[in-house]
């Protein structure tokens, strides 16, 4: 327990590699000439991101903690570290022509989504209430302007202030919520929260006090408010559709993963890792919204034309399965959380990467009828997509299908059966509408004057797309390694599960 | 020798379901040449279906369970096994899909428009799933393969269909994915409880009662499972999906989807409903029968007014699979024998009217009765055939719907009359709407002088019809060669509290080991 210096850096390796990338891309960009500099920094950044899931997996061997207890690294934290930088480097990958017909400067982009990574990767790792805000808004504002690079259209201008203001009201919750913890606890640690709230025993300026159970119930509350609006959850979800809608596609693809992956080990951390004992008051809390979000993200999503907004709000869908997993037991749901947002990133990520490139200049072919005939125009688009869709929609033999297993397993196994009833109910009406865009794609003719226009096979693109669906398909065949690193990640979340009964409901 | 025989059996289930998909990689990989193609289709679906005449010619008469199985750990946590085995009653249908696909690629060689080579794909994708479906027996992989089934059937009809296609293609996929999700919460259920999906493991279980909080689920477990069997056979009321997917399907996809998919449902009937859940089967058993009985009659009603010939066609599916249906909700030996004997007529019966029905529509382009007539003076082979199978498919003695059709119905008379009597009527019905059918489209003035110039049918048609009339003949005339293999193993599945003492005590402290170890 002892901070190590040495090995304090080895535990933020993969930031600092990370934040140095960010720094070269940003010294070096106005050095490179005007033109075709996007693929030469696409290529670097890529590399970097590459460099930094390869620290995580070197960090994995020195787990324990650094920087005065506020960093922890184990076997929770280098899954999400992974999972990020794994996310970061497609979206790159799969922004390379995007940005070309797009016409979007490279250099700050690139620079941003390093910087927006390393407050994710800081999100997974941080076991320290105030350092997890910083990484949030260090995420957060990467975000907020990726959000509006499309600075010629108005709906990403939008999509960016909208993302702000909403998400920096979101923060503030959080940070309330923070504050009412350190008045419960007298801490900010999430260990000595838990600690305090397993004791019910403080130790206020030297002399002992007692814990202010209702304030804590109330600080959790708030963070989850502040979270709930990260991972996109009813009833904190109303900002999804515009902001997706909005946003550069790329940017969507990193947007609906990666902060929501990071917000999610953030909450698993507050939910399960310290505030134990309140598991009575925020079960309901976590109830509720999956409830909430599965019903309102289905449905919605069945009326949208745009397959932006439909993935939105398959994605407001997707949080609520991922908080089914939160309202079960903890020993089985904190594993089964931890893959379905792997899965749900590799899925998601290789959507949004077809949205992306078949959305042409100014993002024009994003309704559902530009995607009529596309099985005919473009085979390989077309098939990657159906995969894509088909995994959202849960079919066996994909990573979408063990995902909603595992979580409704775990539920089942807790005894959640109305809310796996519901789950089940949406999983169906989902079927619905990820079904229509293949039915678009495979039966109906292209559109007139759409017929000749070419969809060129683009090497980072294919690169990426066939990256995500053979890991979609591989979690569907072969679910095994993933599944052991997110029971061992869930073990090392909560050394105390075992003991701990109370929160086995 | 021995050992041979012994490889080759535990790997025959494999190659059977795997071959097809191999020939869909094939294809896929192909240049877009449409004869290499529709010959690599040809070729890999009689080599599948002469890999599936390995199970009957070295079948181990009066052994108990399943045979030619093999089992394996596909994934360890969940516990999902790669187990494959067939019995009396799935072998059939498992040499049904195969012997049917064959003659689809033949019915589709020149019918086809638009994309060749992913329908092949589709057709043999389709089939990988069909049979995987019969041979699972871990309730995962059953369900992995059911669910697959939809996606290559939703697409052909989507892609190749006729004009209301995306209606039906999308019709057809939402009943079926709705309906299996219930199923899907009851497989689960079984292993939060018993921490297996394996079928013999679960069977043994529920038979010892070593399974916890089974009798306060078993109701619910019950219906989930009937659900999505229900839609799929379809029962009465859940039927409305089928004569919009038949009527828009391509030839060969109303051939598999009225010959083979229709069959999962009673399949998954009998295997699951009645075997799993006896005491819940009897209980409801009356009202079952009741709906199968309104199917058989309200579906011949419907088909006798019908001017669409394939709309005729699917609704005497639905009258056809209510006596399947019935019969197996007699738990008679006589009536589940001749269930299962009736899914193998029909599927032969039916698949070959689907496939005459489509000869015509490539010669006409319409199902309307009444642009027909008088046909049997230019078509006299195919009018000839026409007539065989429509006796088949009526329940003509010496031809295959007989024996199917009186083994139900004795069976329905010996569990109650009036079963059997209402039953009986639906055959009445059955030859009235096929003969009026059959009067209509080939007796009678050729009205439309476009009829009389038609061909008759041609080389490649006789090919793919005659043996299909000469299977509906020997399945009536040498029924014992498939009763033989069926008989015992529906008096397995009908007594299941017979298995042997010594085994069942075994399999249940696997069980609970198994559950230990999964908590």
């Amino acid at each position: 327990m002892t901070p190590n210096p040495d090995l304090s850096y080895v535990r933020i390796l993969p930031e600092l590699v990370l934040s140095v990338w960010g720094i070269i891309v940003m010294v070096i960009e106005p050095l490179l000439p005007a033109r075709g500099s996007h693929k030469s920094l696409g290529v670097f950044s890529f590399i970097g991101t590459l460099v930094a899931m390869a620290a995580s997996f070197y960090q994995a061997n020195y787990p324990g903690w650094g920087w005065f207890n506020m960093i922890r690294v184990d076997e929770f934290s280098v899954f999400f570290h992974v999972l990020i930088c794994a996310i970061s480097a497609i979206v790159i990958l799969a922004s390379f022509e995007y940005l070309d017909t797009q016409q979007i400067r490279g250099g700050e982009y690139y620079a941003l989504i390093l910087f927006g990574t390393v407050g994710m990767v800081l999100m997974s790792s941080a076991v320290e209430l105030v350092l997890i805000f910083i990484a949030l808004e260090i995420s957060s504002i990467s975000t907020y302007i990726l959000a509006g690079f499309r600075r010629r259209a108005a709906t990403s201008a939008e999509s960016s202030i909208k993302y702000f203001l909403l998400g920096s009201f979101a923060t503030a919750f959080f940070l309330y919520g923070v504050a009412l913890m350190f008045g419960a606890t007298g801490s900010t640690s999430i260990y000595t929260i838990s600690n305090a709230l397993q004791s019910g025993q403080v130790t206020v300026s030297g002399s002992p006090a007692a814990v202010s159970y209702g304030l804590a119930y109330v600080a959790v509350a708030l963070m989850f408010v502040g979270i709930g609006f990260k991972v996109a959850s009813a009833p904190f979800h109303i900002w999804t559709p515009d902001v997706y809608e909005g946003a550069p596609a790329p940017v969507v693809a990193l947007m609906s993963t990666g902060p929501k992956a990071a917000a999610f080990a953030v909450l698993l951390r507050i939910l399960f890792g310290a505030a134990l004992d309140t598991g009575k008051s925020w079960f309901w809390l976590v109830w509720i919204s999956a409830a909430l979000s599965m019903t309102l993200g289905n449905l919605g999503a069945l009326l949208q034309n745009n397959v932006k907004r439909m993935l939105a709000y398959s994605s407001i869908a997707h949080a609520g399965y991922l908080l089914v997993a939160f309202a079960a037991r903890g020993d089985i749901g904190i594993a089964a959380a931890i893959f379905y947002t792997a899965s749900y990133a590799a899925m998601n990520v290789g959507a949004f990467a077809v949205v992306s490139h078949f959305s042409r200049s100014g993002e024009r072919y994003v309704n559902m009828e530009d995607y009529s005939g596309l099985g005919k125009r473009s085979p390989v688009l077309a098939a990657t997509l159906s995969i894509f869709l088909l995994s959202l929609l849960g079919l066996p033999a994909t990573g979408g299908f063990f995902a909603k297993f595992y979580v409704f397993n775990a539920a089942i196994k807790s005894d959640l059966i109305w809310l796996t009833v519901i789950g089940l109910i949406n999983s169906a009406i989902a079927s619905y509408y990820y079904l229509r865009v293949i039915v678009v794609m495979y039966m109906y003719e292209p559109q007139e004057g759409e017929q000749k226009l070419q969809l060129h096979a683009a090497p980072g693109l294919t690169a990426a797309l066939v990256i995500t669906a053979v890991i979609t398909i591989w979690l569907g065949v072969k679910p095994g390694n993933v599944l052991d690193y997110a029971n061992r990640g869930a073990l090392r979340l909560l050394p105390s599960v075992q003991q701990s009964s109370k929160l086995s409901r | 020798m021995n050992d041979l025989i012994q490889g080759s059996n535990s790997l025959i289930l494999t190659l059977i379901t795997f071959v097809p998909v191999a020939g869909a990689l094939v294809i896929a990989l192909m240049p877009r040449k449409d004869g290499a193609i529709k010959w690599t289709a040809l070729i890999t679906s009689l080599l599948t279906f002469a890999l599936s005449l390995h199970l009957p010619s070295h079948w181990t008469s009066g052994a108990r369970g399943f045979q030619f199985a093999v089992d394996a750990q596909w994934i360890s946590s969940p516990n999902i096994h790669y187990h494959l085995g067939v019995d009396g009653i799935s072998v059939w249908l498992v040499i049904l899909t195969t012997f049917l696909t064959p003659f689809c690629v033949l019915v589709s060689w020149k019918s086809v428009h638009g994309a060749l080579k992913e329908f092949f794909v589709l057709m043999l994708i389709l089939e990988t799933a069909m049979t995987g479906v019969f041979v699972s027996l871990d309730l995962f992989l059953f369900y992995v393969f059911w669910e697959a089934t939809l996606i290559p059937m939703a697409l052909m009809i989507g892609m190749y269909g006729h004009e209301r296609r995306i209606y039906a293609a999308v019709k057809f996929f939402l009943y079926t994915m709705v309906a299996s999700v219930f199923m899907l919460a009851a497989i689960i259920w079984f292993y939060v409880q018993t921490g297996s999906f394996d079928y013999v493991t679960i069977q043994n279980a529920i038979q010892s009662g070593s399974i916890a909080g089974f009798n306060r689920a078993a109701e619910f477990l019950f219906f989930g499972f009937f659900i999505a069997f229900a839609v799929k056979v379809p029962l009465f009321p859940f039927h409305t999906w089928l004569p919009d997917a038949h009527v828009e399907a391509p030839t060969a996809g109303s051939v598999l989807l009225a010959g083979v998919l229709l069959k999962m449902g009673t399949y998954g009937l009998l295997r699951f409903n009645a075997t799993l859940f006896p005491a819940q089967a009897h209980e409801h058993a009356l009202w079952i029968n009741i709906l199968a009985l309104i199917g058989i009659v309200y579906g011949a009603l419907v088909a006798l007014v019908q001017p669409n010939m394939k709309k005729l066609v699917a609704y005497s599916s639905v009258s056809h699979l209510g006596f399947c249906v019935l019969g197996i909700f007699t738990f008679t030996q006589m009536g589940v024998d001749g269930a299962v004997y009736q899914m193998l007529n029909h599927g032969i019966s039916t698949g070959a009217l689907f496939m005459l029905l489509g000869m015509l529509y490539e010669r006409r382009h319409t199902y309307e009765i009444k642009e027909y007539g008088g046909l049997a003076t230019p078509m006299p082979v195919y009018a000839t055939l026409f007539l065989m199978i429509t006796l088949s498919s009526v329940g003509l003695p010496l031809l295959n719907g007989f024996v199917g059709e009186f083994l139900i119905l004795s069976g329905a008379f010996s569990a109650w009359k009036w079963y059997g009597i209402i039953g009986t009527t639906g055959v009445i019905w059955s030859a009235g709407y096929l003969l009026w059918l059959y009067q209509r489209t080939f007796y009678g003035e050729i009205k439309q002088p476009v009829n009389a110039l038609l061909r008759d049918a041609d080389g490649r048609e006789r090919i793919s019809l005659i043996p299909m009339v000469a299977m509906a003949l020997i399945m009536g005339v040498a029924s014992p060669l498939w009763i033989r293999m069926i008989d015992p193993s529906v008096q397995q599945s009908l007594r299941p509290t017979s298995v042997n003492a010594a085994s069942a005590t075994k399999t249940s402290t696997q069980v609970v080991a198994m559950s230990k170890s999964a908590k």
